[in-house]
Formats: structure tokens, sequence, C-alpha cells
């Protein structure tokens, strides 16, 4: 019934931005898309390819000289231009649907500062260097900050991450690693509020962003688990820092914070049938790939359903993350082309592939 | 404190006064059964004092405004897809004119129904049970009747057609082909108003108000 009452009610509010969201998303990069830009030799040819695309001008427009760093940062700021766009026409729910995808890049910003501060950089080089997605105010204080609680007392507690501090407020010193650990804090916090909010919203949101982000909590948990090898990280410590709201909750969760190697946790991914195609040996004679591309893989395999339905938000989350997917592709290729190591370069990962 | 724990302030205002409601109704009706009063809950004296005019203007109403909510509940809803989409696909814009078309079909319906139905209504000149007689009751009913199938199956009709129509837009933006096969699906959307509109007139066949 729940569901009824949105499908009627859904374009009262948020009609205009799924069309746009939709139009936006059709402009993807297609196969035969990437498919001309691997067969450049150079960025200016690359440039000439984009510009038949949905990107236009966007990389023709600027004066300085063409690298990949530039074709990086310019196709972020298009992202960012379109978010934006989407954001200041947004009502609610679907605006704090939007905010909660910044906090993302909030907390990533915050700690890249923190960092930052930690080996003596100054405030405006690394400004620019955030993610103008996660931009809030006070961003330039927070290198000051010397305790998690400080940080939390003195500049985060009039930002949205507020809420994310929960567990977060600690009294030791910022240091490398409790930098880590700070982010970890966050992203458990903040993913499970975004989990329960698309869950309280429900119909066919909850439908679409709830294996989603089941999926980016449970990827976290193993990233974690796997980069806690040969640290001093106890098992008591990495469960506090894996998200609960994923398919591994509670029983693989148990099972990691006690792993020791990587068998162990191929062990706990077989028992669930999504995360054994990820850890499992690929098959005699097919490409590599590291598990953060398989990851990404199964990440947009969960983005792609998106689209698929109508009268939901989930399609605004799908869209920003198969934009960035589509970045790194680009990126990927461009430092092929660069380095003139064409024999990776098939190695992107494809969005949308049945289309023409 | 238990509910309280367990929803939020909306949940709370509708259940209290749904409880409310139907306490009411309950205690009543208790009340009526043991105080020996249950013919005062006499559904044939309120059919037969009211009259029959009362009935037939609910029906000429409700024609016409259900038709219109469905309609303009579609015209919205497919609406603000073509916008939407069109911003990307400017292509899309005039045809999809077609679903809202659709759409607009169903008001037009709801108000020749109205204008039927109205035309329909006469003077009498009783104003007792016998005298008004029964052609004028049942004029009456059947109009009441006309007004509430042509009005509900026109709301859900432009509500079924708007709801197509959206995806017709969002599907045509990503690819020009799929617009003629959904609009197929809207011309079958669009057939049900046309059968209220049917049978309304023959409810209202019949009807023969005056003297």
């Amino acid at each position: 019934k729940e569901e009824g009452k949105i499908t009627l009610t859904f374009n009262v509010d948020h009609g205009y931005l799924e069309g746009l969201v939709r139009g936006m998303k059709a402009g993807i990069l297609t196969s035969t898309d990437y498919h001309n830009l691997a067969q450049c030799d150079t960025l200016e040819d690359m440039k000439l390819h984009l510009q038949s695309t949905d990107y236009g001008k966007l990389l023709s427009s600027s004066e300085e000289d063409l690298t990949v760093s530039l074709v990086d940062s310019k196709l972020r700021a298009n992202l960012v231009t379109e978010f934006s766009c989407l954001r200041s026409n947004a009502l609610p729910p679907l605006s704090t649907f939007l905010d909660y995808i910044t906090y993302s890049y909030m907390i990533d910003n915050v700690v890249m500062l923190i960092t930052g501060a930690l080996k003596q950089r100054d405030v405006a080089e690394l400004l620019p260097r955030c993610h103008p997605l996660g931009a809030f105010d006070q961003m330039a204080a927070v290198g000051i900050a010397r305790t998690p609680t400080e940080l939390y007392s003195a500049i985060l507690v009039d930002t949205p991450l507020a809420p994310f501090f929960q567990d977060a407020v600690s009294e030791s010193n910022l240091d490398e690693m409790e930098a880590e650990i700070l982010r970890n804090k966050l992203y458990k916090a903040y993913i499970e509020s975004f989990h329960s909010f698309c869950k309280n919203i429900g119909g066919v949101t909850a439908d679409i962003m709830c294996p989603v982000l089941e999926f980016e909590a449970d990827r976290r948990t193993f990233i974690i688990t796997v980069n806690s090898f040969g640290t001093e990280l106890s098992g008591a410590d990495k469960s506090a820092l894996y998200p609960s709201c994923g398919k591994l909750y509670p029983e693989g969760l148990r099972l990691l914070a006690k792993a020791e190697d990587h068998e162990q946790v191929k062990a706990v991914a077989n028992c669930y049938p999504e995360y054994k195609l990820i850890f499992d040996d690929p098959e005699p004679g097919a490409d590599f790939k590291t598990l953060e591309d398989r990851f990404f893989e199964q990440e947009v395999k969960l983005n792609m359903l998106a689209f698929l339905q109508q009268f939901h938000f989930g399609v605004f989350y799908s869209y920003v993350k198969l934009k960035e997917q589509e970045s790194r592709n680009i990126v990927w290729i461009a430092e092929c082309v660069t380095q003139r190591q064409k024999s990776k370069i098939h190695n992107y990962i494809p969005i949308f592939p049945g289309t023409h | 404190m238990l509910l309280e724990c367990m929803m939020n302030g909306h949940a709370i205002l509708y259940t209290g006064v749904t409880l409310a409601f139907w306490s009411t109704i309950l205690i009543v009706g208790i009340c009526y059964t043991i105080f020996d009063l249950g013919f005062r809950f006499d559904v044939a004296w309120f059919l037969t004092e009211t009259s029959p005019f009362m009935w037939a203007s609910l029906g000429i109403g409700l024609a016409i405004s259900l038709s219109v909510v469905g309609a303009a509940w579609g015209i919205y809803i497919t609406g603000s897809s073509i916008i939407g989409g069109g911003v990307k696909a400017p292509r899309i814009k005039t045809k999809n004119l077609v679903s809202i078309i659709f759409c607009e079909a169903v008001a037009i319906y709801g108000i020749i129904m109205a204008i039927v139905i109205s035309n329909m209504a006469e003077s009498f000149k009783g104003n007792t049970p016998e005298t008004i007689g029964a052609r004028n009751y049942q004029a009456g009913y059947s109009m009441f009747g006309a007004g509430l199938t042509v009005g509900f199956s026109n709301l859900f009709c432009g509500i079924c057609v708007g709801i197509v129509g959206s995806g017709a837009a969002l599907a045509d933006a990503q690819n020009a082909s799929l617009f003629v096969k959904i609009l197929i699906v809207e011309i079958f959307g669009s057939a049900i108003g046309l059968f209220g509109v049917i049978v309304a007139i023959l409810q209202t066949s019949k009807v023969k108000m005056g003297d």
C-alpha cells in the first residue's frame, strides 16, 4: 500500500528531476565510445572523441596543457555541476537523500585534510584536492585539531557530519593510524544511518538502495580486514569498524574479526554466494583482476538495476556512482594512452554493456 | 508508553482518530440496541425522505469532479516526466503530448456525462413519498449511480494513462522506437474510461423525471 501511494504521488515533487537524471544517464559512454577512446594514440585524439559524446566541449575550453590529471579534474567538475543542478532543485525527502550521498565525500575530505596537516602540508595546497561534492564550511580549520574530540567539538559539531561522531569520539592523538580509524568509524555510522533512512522511505527505493548499501558495507568490511593484516589492529578493534547493515552481519563479521590471513577471509566469503564469486580464483585464460576491480564490477552491476524501475530515488545514487566509474574508466584509458601501454587498456569496467 | 516507542507522531494521530471513530460507532450502536431504540436507524425513512434531486445533483457533481481529478492526476504525472526527459532529449516533447491528450479525453468524458445527466433533471410536484412516485425515485438513484460510475472509472483511467504516459516519455527519451509500443498500452488504458461512459449512458437511458 505504501508503494502504491509513493507511485501515485512521486511525480509531484520529483518527476522533473527523475526525468532529468534519466536524460543524463542516457549520455553515459557506451561500448562504442570506449572502443573509439581505446583506439586513440594521444590525449588530443581522446579530446576529439569526447567532443562527440555528452561531454561536448568540456575538455576543449581550457588553455592549460592537456594532462591526465586535468582530464580527471574536469570530469569531476562536470559531475559536480550536474549534481548541484539536481540538488538545488530537490525537495525533501530527495534533498535529504542527495545530502546523504555527499556525506561520504565529506568524510574523505576531513581525513585527507587531517593527514595532510600531519605531514605539515599547507591548507591552501590541500583545499583544491578536496572533493567538491564534500565541501562544507570550516573545512580549512580541520587541520588544527589534535584529537577526534577536539575535531568534533570545535569544528564538526555544526556540520552534517556531527551525528556520525557517536562512536568516533576519543582522546587519542590524531596520527596516520588514528585518522584511518576515524575514517572507518565515521563511515560505519554514516552507512548505517543511510541504510535505515532508505529503509524508512520503503517501497522501491528501499528495494534498490538497501542491497547497494549492504554491498558497500560488506565491501568496506572486507577491505578493512585485508588491509589490517600485519598491523596491530586487534579483533575487537576491527569489529568496532565493521558496518552492521550488510549481509555479513552478524556471523560473517564475527568470523572476519578473527581472520588472520587471506585464506580465512576467502573461507568466510565462500559462505555468501555473491562474495564467493568475487573472491574466487579466475578461470585459466581470463584476465587477472584485482580485488578492487571485482568489487567495482559488482557495484556497477547493482547500480545498473536502479534504472529498471520508475518512481524511486535509487536512480540518483546510481547515476552518481556510475558517472564516477565512467571517470575512472576514462582516466584509466588516458593513462594507458599517455604511457603507451595499450595491453591493459581494455581493463575498464563497461557500464550498460547492452546499449548502443 | 509502548505505543510511543513504536510509532512517530503521524502514526499516533491516525491510530487515535481511527480508534475514536470506530469506538463511537460501536458505543452508539450498543446503546441503541440496549435501550431498544433500534427503530431509529431507519434506512427506508432516509431513502424516501431525501429528495431525488439530492441524488441527481450528487451524481452530476461526482461525474465531473472525479473525472477532473483523474485527468489532472494523469496530466501532472505524465507532464513532469515529459519536462524532465525533454531537457536532454528535446525530440520527445511534441510526440508525448499524445499522452496528455489521452488524459484530457477522460475529463471530456466526465463533462459530457455531467451535461447529459443534468439535462434529465426535471421538476415534479409531489412532496410525500406517495405523491413523488417510484419513477422519480428511480430517476434520482439512476443519475447518482451513473455519476458514480463515470466518475470512478474516469478517475482510475486517468491515473492509469498518466503512469503509463510517464513511462512512455522516459522510455522514448532513451530509445525512440519504444514510444509506439507503449502507446498501445496507453490506448488499452484509455478504453476503460470509455467503458464507464457507456455503462453510465445505459444507466440513464430509462430516466424520466416529472409528473
